[in-house]
């Protein structure tokens, strides 16, 4: 098989996955976002019996939270969306939650087990710079290791922007697919969902290093003096453990789907999508992009003016 | 090499033993001289620690109003809620500071979010009192009666720790207002010279309570002991400051999980892990075979060591770390698929098995070392973040990873390389076949393409 010759079809192939995605994440709302990245409280509830969702909807509307959201969990539990609920005050007056939580138990029956998580607003802003800071942070560092790990090739550099940019095409992907998935399936984005990105930033390098190493043992050796033929090669001989370990690895993360992700649903489905993504980058987006650079060189007009020789 | 190989095996078995009775064992304590290492929790299977998404709790995260809070203040406002989380009787609170404005409080099997929220959030009562001994021959004044004299923590202006001037003894200076210097005056002129002492208590808990060598007039006085360390009278300053001004503080993350969902969820993503490993195992078996087989063993090595070091750290385990550890059942094998495959390669190319699988290690370790350096990296990054706003679920998922990957290069080089060789030394190298991948489309096109590339350059 010939990867190298198929790279633009590839890369068009990427461009509108990337661009299906990007216009998802340009049309509100963007993504269903997690309080971690917005604040506010969200209140886990389950009944003793059935609860019906439109019923609670409207009576925590009418205990004042007509901006909570509330979704069905199961047929006993709900979710409750709000904005942060009011602590106990010092004088020992009741909290938000206490209140809400005895008029459902009134109105509703017996609540089994209640869980509360809440995220100040102040927290939140600060939280999604730190999640920017940290994919910027790793992806600056794997470059750095990736350029020193290869650093007796030639243009070592090269080698670490290419790991990173596919690192990024996934990443971008990943973020279009899940902004779809917030429409569609309400899958939302939190602080495990940037576990997930971080996890497949270093998974798709992890992946596009085994390649490189392939494409550097195949230089050295000279199996041929044509770089594209090289390149080929190199992902020829790793295509199969590539698709290997990847299934592997989607094999136990569907194991921990099956067995249903609870908190950490978002950072399993960015995972499944985020490896699926990183293998096929590894393939068709990093090395190819080494060819890419190496025949253009760094001028994006060289070509032209080659072509006026 | 075979010797070699041997004492490596007997190595590994050594190894893998300690490591199954050091779990098995839920909880030890091991005395070597000196040093003392005890282990394991009562909570967890096999005595690991476990978070509170795992058995319930509440995670609380406390920042100060005073952006400019100094450290001392924050270890005031520490100090508070460990007495309080103390009082509330939870067996194991984690209460540590987060940057500098920022405390992060763990309290484990505690439900009542708003009832530990009512606690923390008291201001603190510190009292100044009378204490008359009622033998005045008894040094340790054993039974006493505390009487209050209105000397509270508003009249304080200032403690601080210190050294004596002249002995270089540490202390504990106090400074107190105009009110507090009279009260202060007179009561230590009531009882210089006499058995009875001061006693400070801080939320009706007593810290120190010195007698008085004389009458302390000018409103400065200092607190000295035969057993004050320098880390005891820091306390004692940090406690009294903590008293007299309290440290404005509120809420900006909190999580309750309910203890039997924890359960639950803990039982899922055991079962899960045996559904991946069993998967995994019988996908690694059927396809590469004796290669397969060796790797799977290593795999479950790799299983009982990871275990053993989360217990030995001791890491706490949280639901995201347990799926990091899972996610890294299904990495780990991928050494063992890139050295299985180079094998393979160096055995179309002719070479004998022991050369083979030889070649195959020696070509895919670069491979595996960069790469998995690669994922380290962003378990540190990740490490930061989670730690940044005291996301446990993060940190928890970035640790097992990292220690995952890094254990798995172990096992990799070391225990499936070894076993392998092993094989390979038996009459069972006879079968080189069943030492390759079942034949598969993707693969033989791999190594055809090679042949031609080889072709070419002749």
């Amino acid at each position: 098989m010939d990867f190298v010759s198929k790279r633009k079809w590839f890369f068009i192939f990427s461009a509108i996955v990337i661009l299906v995605g990007i216009v998802s994440m340009s049309i509100a709302p963007r993504f269903k976002v997690g309080i971690e990245f917005e604040g506010g409280s969200a209140l886990s509830l389950n009944f003793a019996q059935e609860v019906d969702e439109d019923r609670l909807r409207s009576f925590m509307s009418d205990l004042g939270h007509g901006q909570a959201v509330v979704q069905q969990v199961g047929d006993t539990g709900v979710l409750i969306r709000t904005t942060t609920l009011e602590g106990p005050d010092n004088d020992g007056g009741e909290s938000e939650r206490d209140a809400i939580e005895e008029r459902l138990t009134e109105e509703f029956g017996t609540i089994e087990t209640s869980e509360l998580s809440a995220v100040s607003e102040a927290v939140a802003k600060e939280t999604i710079r730190n999640a920017g800071i940290a994919v910027g942070v790793a992806s600056l560092f794997i470059m750095i290791y990736i350029s020193f790990a290869f650093r007796l090739m030639a243009n070592s550099m090269r080698l670490g922007v290419a790991a990173i940019v596919a690192a990024l095409h996934d990443v971008v992907i990943t973020l279009g697919i899940f902004s779809i998935l917030g429409k569609v399936i309400d899958l939302e984005v939190n602080a495990m969902f940037i576990t997930g990105i971080l996890t497949v930033v270093g998974y798709s390098v992890h992946d596009t290093i085994v390649v490189f190493d392939r494409i550097r043992e195949n230089t050295g050796r000279r199996v041929s003096r044509d770089m594209s033929t090289t390149i080929n090669t190199s992902i020829m001989e790793t295509v199969g453990r590539s698709l290997t370990t990847s299934l592997t690895t989607l094999t136990v993360i569907v194991a921990l789907l099956l067995m249903g992700g609870g908190t950490i649903e978002s950072l399993l489905y960015t995972l499944l999508i985020g490896v699926i993504v990183g293998t096929y980058s590894s393939i068709a987006i990093a090395s190819q992009l080494l060819l890419v650079w190496e025949e253009r060189g760094m001028n994006p007009f060289r070509r032209h003016e080659e072509a006026e020789a | 090499m075979f010797k070699k190989d041997l004492r490596r095996l007997v190595f590994i078995i050594v190894l893998v033993s300690v490591a199954v009775l050091a779990l098995a064992v839920e909880t030890f304590d091991v005395g070597i001289g000196s040093v003392n290492f005890a282990r394991g929790d009562d909570d967890g299977p096999l005595g690991l620690e476990l978070g509170l998404d795992l058995q319930g709790g509440v995670q609380l995260i406390y920042e100060a109003e005073d952006e400019n809070v100094t450290k001392s203040q924050m270890e005031g406002v520490k100090d508070k809620i460990e007495r309080r989380t103390n009082a509330f009787g939870v067996t194991e609170p984690s209460i540590q500071l987060l940057g500098s404005n920022r405390i992060l409080i763990q309290l484990p099997g505690v439900e009542d979010v708003e009832e530990a929220k009512r606690l923390i959030g008291q201001t603190a009562q510190l009292e100044f009192k009378e204490r008359i001994c009622e033998d005045q021959g008894d040094p340790q004044c054993t039974n006493y009666q505390d009487q209050d004299i209105g000397l509270t923590g508003e009249l304080l202006t200032r403690a601080y720790a210190s050294t004596h001037h002249a002995t270089g003894a540490p202390i504990v200076n106090l400074e107190f207002n105009g009110e507090g210097a009279r009260i202060f005056g007179e009561t230590t002129n009531r009882i210089a010279g006499t058995n009875n002492r001061t006693a400070i208590f801080l939320d009706d808990e007593e810290i120190v309570a010195p007698v008085a060598n004389q009458a302390i007039l000018g409103g400065q006085a200092f607190i000295q002991g035969p057993d004050f360390t320098f880390d005891r009278v820091r306390t004692i300053s940090i406690q009294l400051e903590g008293g007299r001004l309290d440290t404005p503080i509120v809420v900006i993350q909190e999580q309750n999980v309910d203890a039997t969902l924890g359960e639950d969820a803990l039982d899922k993503s055991l079962v899960a892990g045996l559904i991946g490993f069993g998967l995994v195992a019988m996908f690694m078996i059927l396809y590469y075979r004796i290669p397969g087989i060796t790797a799977v063993i290593s795999l479950a090595i790799y299983i009982v060591l990871v275990l053993l070091i989360v217990k030995l750290v001791p890491v706490t385990l949280t639901l995201a770390g347990i799926a990091g550890f899972i996610l890294s059942i299904g990495v780990a094998v991928d050494a063992n698929i890139l050295i299985s495959e180079r094998a393979k390669e160096e055995l179309r190319t002719g070479r004998a098995l022991l050369g083979a699988i030889e070649t195959g290690y020696t070509r895919a370790w670069p491979a595996i070392l960069n790469s998995n350096v690669a994922t380290m990296i962003t378990c540190v990054i990740l490490f930061w973040f989670g730690s940044r706003f005291g996301a446990s679920a993060v940190t928890g998922f970035s640790i097992t990873l990292f220690i995952g990957v890094a254990t798995s290069m172990f096992t990799a080089v070391v225990v499936s390389h070894t076993l392998l060789r092993l094989v390979a030394s038996t009459p069972l190298s006879r079968f080189t076949g069943m030492f390759t991948p079942v034949p598969g489309q993707v693969i033989t096109a791999g190594a055809g393409r090679r042949t031609q590339a080889q072709r070419e350059r002749n």
